[in-house]
């Protein structure tokens, strides 16, 4: 099978400064590129979004954002809506939405599940990204938002079938809505940054007058009588358990800081949870 | 003799021919040679050898002989001097000293003299110029040209004469390679290409925004031979008029103010920063002709660097740097070395060591990979915490002398600092220990005492204190890691700032792992390879107000401009000149520690009040301080004339009576050296990974009919007869030649490789040839051996480059300087102490009234106002504006704590305000900023009153609106804008109401 492009996308670098967003404007604000897109529109059509994720609170806090554009499915659904041949899945796997086709053709940008087809007043047309196919069909290596990425958060990746099981497997990828179905050609590492919730504490002793952090405290996360993890305090007190279902219901805190002392906590997890304040 | 007389016959002979076939080959060439019918005259002085041209509509005709009355008459001393200057006509030295010592004189019309040198410039390059040969040739009608922006280099694609798209540079492998670090068994080197900030990216919806200025305007009910009407500035509408009709208009205003008031009457006033490019900045052309004009000055506040410059450079020295430390080998080291960075109000991911692009991220992202811990303190999660991790700190704002005495107090008590380099580096550490230690005033600065100031529990500042006094660790301060923004522009900024000094003198600065920085700036790059900063001063020739004179002046030589009006205006009192006020300040000296105790007066002794305000720019509103102030002053009696020369509508240019409408630097001709600044920051492209030199093509032509500001100021000259003084008779693609010419980059690639390619990557020099370790000298005991000439000779108190500028030479933990200039000044003792700050939970009035504590740091999207507003791609990032009810509102940022007690929700418009102003934002809510504090950038470009100017709520975001004017303290000129009491509520219905009806005129205007 002939090799087909990617994009590959790491959650812990995107650091939502908006490059990204921002050449994908320059590039098709203002620019008509026949046979791929009509100009984008000035303001509020973003073919990149880059929704965030605020997860507990004070000083175990984290903030991810999880840059989305079209997925370049294999199995697009809004070519299974189109009935018009609007819709293009190419050979390298690039999903194009045909600007004249397209014309008219709002019920498109109802078909995608990941809202990535935006509506463009002005040229009465469904847009969504190209992956810059236009640049990539000459010659260039890179979509415009991974040449910009200043972290390399964003990569444009050219891989047959096996190289991309194989990166999968070895970078821990996954797609967003797996359940979908879809065969996304947007793959995402770190993901669980923005699905996940964590369980956080911060472990203190008052010893007469002075309180302390607990250093090298075991923590044991445990569910339905099950060790899920254990780790150790740092020098702040602090742990955290990351990668849990939001939701998931009751966990418990088995703290042991040997001479220190110890404590059991209940919690019970929607999202995620800072307990700033664990005394022992 | 003879023979040059011959020669120099010969030379006169021929210019007529050259200029004629010129004429053939070029149409445009033809069209400049018809603008004038003219007579100009070429001879010795004697007369023995003469020739003169006749140009009319277009045909030449030359005869020998002496004219009587030519247009022109330009003379030469001796023949050998005029045969000189024609065979060496790119050296300049030869040319200024003929001008200076008058061996070359011209007489007549300077109209016709600037046409002609315009005419012999322009055939001169005219296959560039006319031609068009310069940048890549893409193929399919696309050309690529380079330019700078504020946010770094680019490639400009142009089609059609308009931009297609806008990249960073791909450096190719016939650019210098790159340096590479090896750092615990780790190689390091940078990727192959340059970054952008979004103010870079985002420049094509700059250039083409409906907010330009595209005509020359003048306000309708202004009549400078009639009624004025200054109450109506900022509300009545503006009337398209020619060039020739507001050039004149402006001329005569000055001259008309200079005769009737007297010198001084003029005020010229400048951005802080402006388009990217050495000819093409305000400190260039701008100071060269207001500095011939006599003008008012403005005496700029060190505004990002406020504690440094009024507080750290008084124990330390680094006046040069405006009191920030050197910051050479330092990414080097940290990658090394280093085992923990602190940054203390340091987030460079958003404020991108100033103008450095995103060039530290991918160092910070090896800090990472090296397992080097970092920690972070800031009132809110800034995006260097939130993107790198580790703990957060989060004080109450304004509070960090308080915490800074914590941890110096754990150190002290539990003995985790440097016993040696306190005793053998440092003078006065006994009395700040026993002050610590509350044996002065019976408090001692425990962790549980800072507890009740900064909120922070004790019992994590005592962890962060041991762990910081065990490890090797790098303290990062503001956006750059050793300077710039944050919490030295607050009320307790200066003892912040100090206090940050003293901690890392207690630590053994210098020394193996222990410095400044977050690896933001001190990448090891040539230091040696010679271009200019824009500090240097452009063309300006300016020897007082400028960096001209550490190298520029020799390596380019160029007429010098004096400015014999002494007298200036303290940037952030220039609303009460204006209003016909006198004011004070304090000089902003980075030559010495002392120069800063020379208090600046105005007026002057005899000279008269500011009349007319020339201003460059319109930025004041949304950078400066209580900045209803500015709009109240445009709005006084007492200012005769308002003139701005702007790119864009916007800010104060909605205040003038007359606009110039200025272009973008991708519309005129420039050259530059990404991210350096020069002067005061001497080495700042050390933050880059490659230093960069630019051709800054004009990549398209001015719109409408906007100029070049170096144009514009040389129109204006003429009508002094100064254009030859301004100009040199060069243009200002002449000058970038001269700037190619005076420095380094002449020996390193030719100018029609430069011109073509567009830019040129200095190579990194050999490990063995880097720069040595930032301090690493002075904690060896060493003679200064970092490539800066400051201190200058005379601030040693023992030999030349041993020790501080300081008295003692060493640190001082007690200054000498202050002790010697006000030992019992309470606002700032030579020993710093904590004290509260004038405005914020201690002032319990007003703390009671305005409950919230806002922080306005430096905005993360724009540059400064550069590139906000003005139908901006970046007003639909989140994080920047947000779009409600069709207006894009600035964001304010609220603990879902506080928003809750005020029933606010996300996107809701919300009022903040205190008794100095209101403005409506839309409110963003979100538990990384600490309760009790609210924060939003400062720097928005649009003010947009909603009633009365500058006595009403605003919803274009000037939350400068309501910081405070005071100085930080007394003996100062300084902001604290991030010490502001707020409150914050829902906008009513009536506000939502006239919001709305504002939309609407606002559709009908554009409409």
């Amino acid at each position: 099978m002939s090799r087909q492009y990617y994009l590959l996308i790491d959650i812990s670098l995107c650091q939502d400064c908006g490059a990204c967003y921002l050449a994908c404007k320059d590039e098709f604000y203002g620019n008509t590129f026949p046979g791929y897109s009509l100009p984008q529109a000035r303001h509020r059509q973003k073919w990149i979004s880059h929704p965030r994720k605020e997860r507990g609170h004070g000083s175990l806090m984290d903030i991810f954002y999880k840059p989305g554009m079209c997925m370049h499915c294999a199995n697009a659904p809004c070519a299974k809506a189109d009935k018009q041949g609007a819709v293009k899945i190419r050979p390298d796997g690039i999903v194009l939405l045909d600007p004249e086709l397209a014309k008219g053709r709002v019920e498109l940008t109802k078909a995608c599940p990941y809202e990535a087809v935006t509506w463009n007043e002005e040229w009465n047309v469904p847009q969504k990204c190209t992956l810059c196919a236009h640049l990539l069909d000459n010659g260039w290596k890179e979509t415009r938002c991974a040449q910009i990425c200043p972290t390399g958060a964003i990569k444009t990746l050219r891989l047959a079938a096996e190289e991309r099981d194989a990166l999968i497997r070895a970078e821990k990828l996954e797609v967003y809505r797996p359940e979908l179905n879809t065969g996304p050609h947007v793959l995402y590492k770190n993901l669980h940054l923005f699905t996940k919730a964590f369980i956080a504490g911060s472990v203190a002793k008052t010893e007469g007058a002075l309180t302390d952090c607990v250093e090298g405290a075991v923590v044991g996360l445990t569910r339905e009588g099950g060790l899920v993890a254990e780790t150790l305090t740092d020098n702040y007190g602090d742990f955290k358990f990351d990668g849990l279902e939001e939701d998931s219901g009751v966990y418990r805190l088995n703290i042991d800081a040997g001479q220190k002392g110890g404590t059991n906590i209940e919690v019970s997890l929607g999202k995620s949870v800072y307990l700033e304040n664990i005394s022992l | 003799m003879a023979f040059a007389k011959s020669i120099f016959s010969v030379m006169l002979f021929g210019i007529p021919k050259v200029i004629a076939l010129a004429g053939r080959m070029y149409p445009a060439f033809g069209a400049l040679l018809k603008e004038r019918d003219c007579i100009v005259q070429m001879r010795t002085k004697d007369g023995s050898v003469s020739r003169h041209i006749r140009f009319t509509g277009g045909k030449i005709r030359s005869c020998g002989g002496v004219h009587p009355k030519p247009d022109l008459d330009m003379t030469w001393i001796s023949p050998e001097s005029a045969v000189r200057m024609f065979i060496k006509n790119r050296d300049f030295l030869t040319r200024i000293d003929a001008m200076k010592n008058f061996k070359m004189e011209a007489n007549g019309s300077h109209d016709v003299a600037a046409w002609f040198s315009s005419l012999i410039n322009t055939m001169m390059e005219a296959p560039v110029l006319l031609g068009g040969r310069y940048g890549e040739d893409l193929g399919g009608g696309v050309k690529r040209y380079t330019n700078l922006t504020n946010g770094g280099p680019v490639f400009v694609y142009v089609k059609d004469g308009k931009i297609l798209r806008i990249t960073p540079i791909e450096f190719t492998a016939k650019d210098a390679p790159s340096w590479s670090i090896t750092a615990r068994g780790k190689t390091f080197s940078p990727p192959r290409k340059t970054t952008l900030n979004n103010h870079g990216i985002n420049y094509k919806s700059a250039v083409y925004s409906p907010n330009r200025c595209l005509y020359p305007m003048k306000r309708v009910d202004f009549d400078p031979n009639g009624e004025r009407n200054p109450q109506n500035r900022g509300i009545s509408g503006y009337e398209r008029i020619s060039w020739d009709e507001a050039l004149n208009l402006v001329a005569d205003e000055i001259k008309r103010a200079k005769k009737l008031y007297g010198p001084g009457s003029l005020l010229a006033c400048y951005p802080s920063h402006h388009m990217w490019g050495t000819t093409g900045y305000w400190i260039s052309g701008f100071l060269r002709l207001m500095n011939s004009l006599g003008a008012t000055l403005v005496m700029n506040n060190p505004d990002s660097w406020e504690g440094w410059h009024w507080g750290a450079m008084h124990h330390w020295g680094n006046a040069a740097r405006l009191g920030a430390p050197e910051p050479y080998g330092t990414v080097e080291d940290q990658l090394k070395e280093s085992e923990m960075c602190v940054f203390w109000s340091s987030d460079p991911e958003s404020t991108s060591g100033i103008y450095a692009s995103m060039e530290g991220t991918v160092r910070r992202l090896w800090m990472k990979e090296l397992g080097i811990k970092m920690v972070h303190i800031d009132p809110y999660l800034n995006h260097t915490a939130s993107l790198f991790g580790g703990k957060w700190f989060a004080p109450r704002p304004d509070t960090g002398n308080a915490m800074a005495l914590g941890i110096a107090y754990v150190w002290i008590t539990e003995n985790l600092y440097d016993k040696w380099f306190v005793e053998n580096r440092t003078t006065g550490f006994e009395k700040w220990k026993a002050y610590i230690l509350g044996e002065e005033d019976g408090t001692p600065k425990t962790p549980e005492w800072q507890e009740a100031e900064t909120g922070i529990p004790a019992k994590d500042l005592r962890a962060l204190a041991r762990e910081w006094g065990a490890k090797k660790t790098y303290l990062a301060v503001g956006g750059v890691g050793n300077m710039v923004g944050g919490a030295c522009r607050c009320a307790t900024g200066i003892e912040w700032a100090r206090s940050m000094v003293l901690l890392m003198a207690i630590q053994g600065m210098g020394k193996p792992g222990v410095n400044m920085g977050c690896v933001e700036i001190g990448a090891p790059l040539d230091t040696t390879f010679y271009f200019p900063g824009y500090a240097e001063g452009g063309v300006s020739g300016d020897v007082f107000h400028t960096g001209v004179i550490q190298s520029l002046y020799q390596r380019m030589p160029h007429l010098p401009s004096i400015n014999t009006t002494y007298q200036a205006v303290p940037r952030l009192r220039i609303p009460e000149a204006l209003m016909g006020q006198p004011v004070q300040g304090w000089f902003t000296d980075s030559m010495t520690i002392r120069g800063q105790f020379r208090p600046i007066f105005y007026p002057s002794p005899g000279l008269s009040p500011v009349k007319i305000y020339y201003r460059y720019g319109g930025s004041f509103i949304g950078t400066m301080c209580d900045t209803n102030r500015y709009v109240r002053a445009y709005r006084h009696p007492n200012l005769d004339f308002a003139v701005n020369q702007s790119v864009w509508f916007e800010g104060e240019a909605k205040f003038a009576d007359i606009i110039l409408p200025a272009c973008t630097n991708l519309e005129r001709w420039d050259i530059g050296e990404w991210a350096h600044c020069g002067g005061y920051v001497q080495h700042s492209f050390l933050g880059l990974n490659h230093r960069v030199i630019c051709m800054q093509h004009k990549c398209i032509e001015p719109l409408g009919e906007s100029r070049s500001d170096y144009d514009i100021l040389f129109e204006l000259a003429k009508r002094f007869n100064l254009a030859a003084y301004y100009s040199e008779g060069c243009s200002q693609y002449d000058w970038c030649r001269r700037f190619y010419e005076g420095t380094d980059i002449s020996q390193r690639i030719s100018w029609r490789n430069f011109l073509k390619k567009g830019y040129y990557v200095v190579p990194a020099l050999t490990e063995k040839q880097r720069d040595p370790v930032a301090m690493r000298w002075y904690y060896e005991g060493r003679p200064k051996d970092v490539p800066e000439a400051t201190p200058m000779p005379c601030d040693y108190p023992d030999n030349y480059r041993e020790g501080l500028s300081t008295q003692s030479g060493k640190i001082e933990f007690e200054a000498s300087s202050l002790k010697a200039f006000a030992p019992d000044d309470p606002e700032r003792p030579p020993l710093p102490k904590f004290i509260p700050s004038w405005e914020g939970p201690h002032t319990t009035d007003l703390f009671l009234k305005y409950p919230l504590q806002l922080m306005t740091p430096h905005p993360r999207y724009s540059f400064h106002t550069h590139t906000d507003g003005k139908s901006s791609f970046i007003n639909d990032i989140e994080d920047h504006r947000t779009w409600v009810d069709g207006y894009y509102y600035w964001n304010i940022r609220l603990n879902p704590e506080d928003a809750q007690a005020r029933n606010i929700q996300a996107k809701d418009l919300v009022k903040v305000f205190n008794d100095r102003g209101a403005v409506i934002c839309a409110a963003q809510i979100t538990a990384r900023i600490r309760p009790g504090v609210v924060h939003g950038y400062e720097s928005s470009a649009t003010y947009d009153p909603a009633g009365e100017p500058g006595n009403s709520v605003d919803r274009g975001g000037c939350l400068n609106l309501l910081t405070s004017s005071r100085d930080i303290i007394k003996f100062s000129h300084s902001t604290a804008s991030n010490s502001c009491l707020v409150q914050v509520e829902k906008a009513d219905a009536g506000i939502i109401a006239r919001l709305l009806e504002m939309n609407k005129q606002a559709a009908q205007r554009s409409a």
